[in-house]
């Protein structure tokens, strides 16, 4: 059972929610937010296992090849280039899809694994926790995410995704059960909150939401959700302790009152995803 | 003159603070680089005056009238594109294996609709933004679409305001390279100094002038010290502290920029990291 | 001896465009035969990549040398594996810096410019 917890635009408190349900829930937390983790800052696992993601890079055997340039001209991303007797590969430009190997009619490409990034494993008290990190300047986060995604497949797991609504967030809730949107009661929040459930719904997942940072101004998200029948999984309310807590890189279920919120927040995503 | 608001994750204020600019320097032209959910429109309004479909990725298409359906490309497909002699557009790269190993040139790259770019002509002149299609690929592609267009509507020495994408990702090298200056609005939370480091190493690799504000600095006053610590040693300089105010909350709900609320902390800091920054960029670009 | 501009233009008279992997045209002026030709940039279209493209464009040409104002890291290796020399342009038109190319006024680019998304060079230290 996946859960997958999304926002539209970042800072939206996604990360928040995800840590402190996490725990509350058990299982697995897994941060897909691999350009910029940070889950594991809130929950402070102790990493007991790193391995690195890589993917597959052409290698040219210059016994082989004639300089035929179909390499070059098959290759959507430009990672190849052809200059007096050599072909030059541009590693980081390379998504790794073999087209080059296939095109290659003299058999002179092979390929070698190159690392894109790692994934951390670890556990914060009962909580087991992963987290991909991509290096910097790599374009490339598919990979990990996937990596990340087979690696909890028959589990149950939260899913961080990273924020926005681009290939990277499609590849990070895809094949999950549920999805939870996190969302904060500003005319911001709710603008980008319709493009995070044009983007669930398009991929046919059930999904309730959850404001952060509740305040006087949520009936306009509440509207909306009565417009739209979306269903409200809860509130968490501000309060100047949450900004607080979460600047001191603690869980907001540190505080007793915000325990309770989050659990019974949790016993609602168990019903509804019982439900669906 | 390219003046760049950016942060490194979303919700630190970013958009607040460009909108101020925006709005301060009313001959500017804005361009938001946030392309995957664009706010700055919303805080500026106006009308569109132009729109442009933007193709920016490409996918595979297999014919059904060629295609015997042998699966050679099913199984070329590193991605698990295609399956049932179907492309699962998400999924799809556009690498073009399929369309090496298909015996009966039944497969084919179409270009992608992946975005559409929009000019809005504001109360404070013009704005250029994109919106990227759900799920789409390339939303650096579709930034640096955004920013040339943008250029067309320079004139004289028009300077630019540009409201960054978040994170560190391919759409932020595109939204920063050959920029002049980077204004980073920082938060004091321990996430955010980390995302902080890491796009200043990101800014400085493209050549761009940092600048920091902290946002919400009383909110933890340790980290903001930390934060000037190490900006100290990285040489960058402060150019001022936005207190925490609910008026900035309030500003956006109403749709204003933070400015318009000159009694408000937060405008009135906005104002001043404003004149202070205008002055150190025209100092550095004179040295 | 042919030698490539980065141009904003078909004509000599056109300006030099600073950026290579994105400029619109190449002028190419070959000095045997004074024959002079644009084309257009195959790299623009790229999704990524762009300065690649543009290089191996250049590099099919078989030119002696490029000027253009910056060059990403990507591309910059592509023309030295071909052996192709590039200098830098201070601004003006294609026909005067062929000509200052051919007084020997003009300096050899040796340092990329930073890449845009190639990010192929890494020695500034992440």
């Amino acid at each position: 059972m996946q859960i997958s917890v999304l926002s539209g635009k970042g800072g939206t408190g996604k990360t928040t929610i995800a840590t402190n349900l996490a725990v509350i829930m058990g299982g697995y937390y897994v941060d897909c937010d691999v350009e910029e983790p940070n889950g594991f800052i809130f929950l402070k696992p102790n990493i007991s296992k790193s391995k690195d993601v890589s993917i597959p890079t052409p290698q040219i055997d210059y016994t082989k090849c004639t300089l035929c340039k179909k390499c070059v001209q098959v290759c959507q991303f430009n990672a190849l280039g052809i200059a007096g007797n050599q072909v030059v590969v541009f590693e980081k430009l390379c998504h790794g899809c073999g087209a080059c190997l296939l095109a290659c009619p003299d058999g002179a490409i092979s390929e070698k694994e190159r690392a894109i990034g790692k994934i951390d494993a670890g556990q914060s008290g009962e909580l087991k926790c992963l987290q991909g990190v991509l290096n910097v300047g790599e374009p490339m986060a598919g990979p990990i995410i996937r990596d990340l995604k087979e690696m909890v497949k028959e589990e149950s797991s939260l899913i961080d995704c990273s924020p926005g609504s681009s290939c990277n967030v499609v590849k990070a809730i895809s094949g999950a059960h549920y999805a939870i949107l996190v969302t904060e009661p500003t005319a911001f929040g709710l603008h980008d909150l319709k493009i995070a459930v044009e983007l669930v719904r398009k991929l046919k997942l059930p999904f309730g939401l959850i404001i952060n940072r509740g305040n006087d101004d949520n009936r306009m998200i509440i509207d909306y959700c009565e417009k739209e029948k979306i269903r409200l999984l809860g509130v968490i309310p501000f309060d100047r302790r949450v900004a607080e807590i979460y600047s001191r890189g603690n869980l907001l279920i540190e505080d007793e009152h915000y325990r309770e919120i989050f659990e019974e927040l949790a016993e609602n995503i168990r019903e509804v995803v019982r439900c669906s | 003159m390219q003046l760049i608001i950016i942060s490194g994750k979303g919700g630190t204020g970013k958009t607040t603070v460009a909108a101020s600019f925006a709005y301060l320097e009313d001959k500017s032209i804005k361009v938001d680089c946030d392309v995957e959910a664009s706010n700055l429109h919303l805080v500026l309004k106006g009308d569109d005056i132009e729109r442009h479909d933007f193709f920016g990725a490409k996918t595979a298409k297999i014919d059904p009238e060629k295609c015997q359906k042998c699966g050679e490309c099913e199984k070329a497909c590193r991605f698990n594109a295609i399956s049932d002699f179907q492309v699962d557009e998400l999924k799809c790269e556009g690498c073009g294996a399929c369309t090496v190993v298909c015996p009966y040139q039944a497969v084919s790259l179409d270009d992608d609709l992946t975005g559409e770019t929009l000019i809005s002509k504001t109360g404070k002149g013009y704005l250029s933004r994109a919106e990227m299609v759900i799920g789409a690929e390339g939303s650096g592609k579709l930034v640096t679409e955004v920013r040339k267009i943008a250029g067309q509507y320079k004139k004289n020495n028009e300077p630019f305001i540009l409201d960054g994408s978040p994170g560190v990702g391919c759409a932020v090298m595109a939204s920063v390279t050959g920029c002049d200056a980077a204004l980073i609005v920082v938060e004091p939370t321990q996430s955010g100094l980390e995302d902080f480091l890491r796009l200043l190493s990101l800014i400085r690799f493209f050549g761009v002038l940092p600048f920091v504000c902290i946002n919400k600095y009383d909110l933890n006053f340790d980290v903001t010290c930390q934060i000037e610590r190490v900006c100290r040693e990285e040489k960058v300089p402060v150019m001022g502290y936005i207190p925490f105010d609910s008026t900035v909350q309030r500003a956006i709900n109403e749709l204003k920029p933070v400015v318009c609320y000159p009694k408000s902390k937060a405008g009135r800091q906005i104002i001043m990291i404003w004149n202070r920054l205008n002055e150190r960029i025209k100092e550095e670009i004179k040295k | 001896m042919k030698v490539c501009v980065s141009s904003s233009g078909k004509e000599k008279s056109s300006n030099v465009d600073f950026r290579f992997g994105r400029c619109s045209y190449f002028a190419i002026y070959d000095s045997e035969n004074a024959e002079f030709k644009a084309l257009e940039n195959a790299g623009i279209a790229s999704a990524q990549g762009a300065g690649i493209a543009a290089a191996q464009q250049v590099v099919d040409e078989k030119v002696d040398a490029v000027i253009t104002g910056n060059m990403g890291p990507n591309a910059m290796n592509l023309l030295k594996a071909a052996g192709i020399k590039i200098f830098g342009a201070a601004g003006g038109t294609v026909e005067g810096a062929i000509k200052l190319f051919q007084e020997n006024k003009l300096e050899s680019i040796e340092k990329p410019a930073p890449a845009h998304s190639g990010m192929g060079n890494q020695k500034r230290g992440w």
